[in-house]
């Protein structure tokens, strides 16, 4: 009988929901939802009155609705809501004509500058989104309006894929591999930064030659910061500065990109990856408002 | 809002900047029958202007996309044809 090797996936992060423990039993005028589906993740988030009520994060899919579906049931889960109550959705990312009960569609860029508003608060101007499949540095007044952008989505390096892409090779959990990366007595020169596939290769045969795996991901992370750097640095940087999406929670990567550039991010309240849907959601309940406002006149 | 369509690779970096701001109130959008290659479209910006970007399955081809006119040395045929001077080139 032929004996099968149980296979881990090590790039599986983990997926979450959460409930606002300071509103068992809410009971507003407003709830307004939005629903990022990204390339590799899609969040929902749920706004009771304009509070964060509750949210989901999960991986996309293969079927951009269903992914929606999934993730607003998820965040309903344990609240009492059905589709039925939320009075505005908002569906964004690159998947945003696939959600199938918004009522209006918005760029992921515009809701990142939004929900980064409100995550980090008023004086963040630079926004480093670092998606599934793509980067995007983006810029934004007070209010969280975006005056310019920037993005790559040619490779994976710098992006979410990316840092799947080296924990299934080095079998390290995609969540260890930041605290891993500096378990380093010296930082070691990075990688290629102009290609993921370059870059697993490089990092294959620096495993060869010995290198631990700690000195490698040290490499590839430096590597995926210099990447991400260059695009800040081209879109260029206004203090203060944010980073958004799931590679925000890789501090191998922030603190390299913090070190790179001199400067330091500040630190999320929430959910970095929440930040597009909390975004879409907001700008919803701004819009009901708007049209509320108007219908009393 | 300044919007930069386009990427870096190997081989340099490859951004079309546009203003959309200018060109929201530009009646003529000239880049749009100006460019060989129809890189530029039009649609309805977050805040219900019309403006103008590049075509998402362009974005990641500029380099070969723009060679012509690049090659000619003179100003690139979308950049003459924007009069409300909204279109910029990084390479």
């Amino acid at each position: 009988m032929v004996e099968t090797e149980k296979k881990v996936d090590y790039w599986r992060w983990t997926e979450s929901n959460w409930k606002n423990p300071e509103i068992p039993d809410w009971h507003g005028s407003l709830i307004t939802a939005g629903v990022d589906i990204g390339s590799t993740s899609t969040q929902a988030v749920i706004l009771a009155d304009g509070v964060p009520y509750a949210y989901s994060n999960m991986r996309t899919g293969s079927n951009s609705p269903d992914s929606a579906i999934g993730a607003i049931n998820w965040a309903m889960k344990d609240t009492g809501l059905t589709l039925e109550d939320l009075t505005y959705t908002i569906g964004t990312g690159y998947g945003r004509v696939n959600v199938p009960f918004s009522n209006k569609t918005v760029t992921e860029i515009t809701c990142h500058a939004r929900g980064a508003n409100y995550i980090y608060g008023p004086t963040v101007r630079t926004i480093l989104d670092m998606g599934g499949q793509d980067c995007k540095a983006i810029h934004c007044d007070e209010k969280g309006t975006v005056t310019s952008f920037m993005m790559n989505d040619k490779c994976a390096a710098g992006t979410g894929r990316g840092m799947e892409v080296i924990a299934n090779l080095l079998a390290v959990r995609v969540e260890d591999i930041g605290d891993m990366s500096f378990q380093i007595d010296e930082e070691p020169a990075p990688v290629s930064s102009t290609c993921v596939i370059f870059a697993k290769s490089e990092a294959t045969k620096l495993m060869r030659s010995g290198w631990t795996k700690e000195k490698v991901l040290a490499a590839y992370c430096h590597a995926m910061a210099l990447r991400v750097v260059r695009l800040l640095e081209r879109n260029g940087m206004e203090l203060d500065f944010a980073i958004t999406g799931g590679i925000a929670k890789n501090i191998g990567v922030t603190r390299r990109i913090e070190s790179l550039m001199n400067i330091k991010a500040l630190s999320p309240t929430m959910d970095t990856q929440i930040a597009g849907a909390l975004g879409a959601a907001l700008i919803g309940k701004e819009l009901v408002e708007k049209k509320r406002a108007k219908e009393n006149q | 809002m300044i919007a930069n369509y386009g990427y870096e690779d190997g081989s340099g970096h490859y951004y079309i900047r546009i203003d959309t701001s200018k060109c929201a109130d530009c009646k003529d959008k000239g880049c749009i029958s100006a460019c060989p290659e129809t890189l530029f479209a039009t649609e309805l910006d977050d805040f219900d202007d019309e403006v103008v970007l590049i075509r998402e399955d362009a974005r990641n081809t500029l380099q070969n996309s723009c060679s012509q006119c690049k090659a000619s040395g003179e100003i690139e045929l979308c950049t003459k044809a924007c009069t409300a001077d909204a279109i910029g080139f990084s390479w």
